[in-house]
């Protein structure tokens, strides 16, 4: 319906990020003799699983573990793409309307019609607010990652890892195999979910292998890896030098110079938003989705998902999702596409869905933490803290996060919600007794990535 | 006052010189303002409202934690902006309230 009836005559497809999905998505494209845009904020492909450094440094097995071929491969089709595809590095898309982007590199506006739009923009961890998160030193669990994979750098020198999810393992193992001071891996999930979720996790026995290789491996080497652990708060006032944490029944302290946190990962959902695809309530992810047919279609004709963008699969699946979606905008075009290799992919996606449910219940998402009290900042842009929030959501029978958003500015800062809206949500939830899906989500406003002050009043062509 | 970040291994080559409110700091090449100005210290901000420390979060330009300025007046995101020599850095520009 969006489609405009001359696109179809002279299909304009567009990838938005070159991270596994949108990769394989556009070199899929390319192999049925359509050249695509692809819009990228990195300099290089890869996305931020596989991040690529324009100096890279240390091995590429210190950079990306036990997953360097798959890296390598995706390297090298990204390379292809830049040579043979419509390429646009650092370049961010600041809003989408029907049949347009804006974007915006180096300071400079730009607009790109697009008729097909596949939206493979990824995901940022998920951080629940705790007593101290603002403070110098708590990064997020993707961030004390890129510091090591992206500049071979160390947060530390002495760093707790905190939170959950496969991440939480993996990073600690590489923070400790390249010489980080490990002080403890605090998982909040119990490991009797772990154990539930073996039948789910041997659907991929390699993957779930390499889970219990970094957990035997900081074992062996004296990393404490504690379950059921729940983050407290942080000590330090102008930098944090440790963490408290209840475990089981007891509360214990670690002393650090860093703590790297993450609570899970969430979709960057924004273009779909913007773009009015509908959405539904995700359970296991605590969050609202885009939702998309098996093959990647959203609601919104000729607008596509693919990727942890769309909802939380991991890189693998990613790969498949974006290769399958542009199959799907092809064959949307009247391309005809192999029919084998779209069944083989439907298979490869049923298995690895499989072993995400599994993953899903081995580190189940916390909610809300009681340790969030009144005076936790929960918007680090424009520092609105829990008992400001729950004040106007008690005072004005708020049951609504954009009504709340509107009341409290919650949200309204440059990451547009992106770091807060998670805990927002749980928060005022949990206030007023209502499910999670009840409070709704923060709707996506233009511009989805800040623009400089500069490019204001410049003509965009 | 301990740096943020150490590196893995140390880089040879010639170093990149930029100044941060006025102090000068080394880098390399491929290193991101936020490496640079974590390298050497752990602070990159203060906020406006509560006047709170920051040092950058997600390092992924998500979170928009680690915004600096140049001395000319324009303003980076530290963690997606490479260090290039003869930068000089400022976390507060002149008449800006701290």
């Amino acid at each position: 319906m969006n489609v405009p009836s001359s696109a179809s005559a002279q299909p304009q497809m567009v990838v938005v990020g070159a991270g596994p999905a949108g990769v394989r998505a556009a070199q899929t494209l390319l192999r049925h003799g359509v050249r695509p845009v692809i819009i990228d904020e990195a300099p290089l492909p890869g996305g931020q699983i596989y991040r690529q450094s324009l100096v890279p440094r240390g091995s590429a097995r210190q950079r990306y573990g036990f997953e360097h071929k798959r890296a390598a491969a995706l390297h090298a089709a990204g390379a292809q793409l830049r040579g043979q595809a419509d390429y646009r590095a650092r370049t961010a898309v600041w809003n989408a309307t029907p049949g347009h982007l804006d974007l915006v590199r180096d300071g400079d506006l730009d607009g790109l019609r697009y008729s097909h739009l596949l939206i493979a923009t990824g995901a940022t961890d998920r951080v629940l607010p705790f007593p101290g998160w603002t403070l110098p030193g708590v990064f997020s669990l993707g961030g004390a990652q890129i510091a090591l994979k992206g500049q071979h750098c160390l947060l530390g020198p002495r760093i707790v890892f905190a939170g959950t999810g496969p991440l939480l393992y993996l990073v600690a193992y590489q923070y400790a195999r390249a010489g980080g001071q490990v002080q403890a891996v605090l998982d909040s999930a119990p490991l009797a979910a772990q154990a539930s979720a073996l039948p789910a996790l041997l659907n991929q026995p390699g993957t779930l292998a390499k889970g219990l290789y970094y957990l035997g491996w900081l074992r062996a080497h004296g990393v404490p890896v504690h379950h059921s652990a729940n983050l407290l708060a942080t000590h330090g006032t102008s930098r944090v030098d440790g963490v408290r944490a209840r475990i089981g029944g007891a509360e214990r302290d670690f002393a650090c110079d860093a703590l790297a946190v993450g609570h899970g990962l969430r979709a960057e959902t924004q273009l779909a938003d913007l773009l009015d695809c509908a959405f539904d309530f995700d359970v296991a992810q605590r969050a609202w989705l885009p939702q998309r047919d098996a093959d990647g279609r959203s609601t919104v004709a000729g607008v596509y998902l693919a990727g942890d963008g769309a909802g939380i699969g991991g890189a693998m699946l990613a790969e498949l999702s974006g290769e399958r979606s542009a199959l799907a905008m092809l064959a949307d075009c009247g391309i005809r596409v192999d029919a084998p290799r779209l069944r083989w992919l439907a298979r490869r996606q049923a298995a690895l869905a499989r072993f995400r449910q599994g993953l899903d219940r081995a580190f189940p998402l916390p909610g809300t933490d009681a340790g969030c009290d009144d005076g936790v900042m929960v918007c680090r842009c424009e520092e609105v803290r829990a008992g400001e929030l729950r004040a106007a959501a008690r005072q004005y029978a708020v049951d609504d996060l954009n009504r709340l958003k509107a009341l409290t500015r919650i949200g309204m800062g440059l990451c547009q919600g992106r770091m807060c809206q998670s805990g927002a949500a749980e928060l005022l939830a949990d206030c007023r007794r209502i499910p999670l899906s009840a409070v709704g989500r923060m709707r996506g406003q233009a511009p989805v990535k800040p623009l400089p002050f500069a490019v204001l009043g410049k003509d965009p062509s | 006052m301990t740096a943020l970040l150490r590196r893995v291994a140390p880089l040879a080559g010639p170093a990149l010189r930029l100044t941060w409110n006025g102090q000068p700091i080394a880098a390399q090449p491929g290193d991101t303002v936020l490496t640079a100005l974590l390298l050497a210290g752990d602070r990159l901000r203060t906020t406006l409202g509560a006047g709170a420390p920051r040092a950058g979060f997600c390092l992924m330009g998500a979170c928009q934690d680690c915004w600096v300025h140049l001395s000319s007046g324009q303003r980076v995101r530290a963690c997606s902006t490479l260090a290039e020599d003869g930068m000089a850095l400022v976390d507060t520009l002149p008449g800006e309230c701290p």
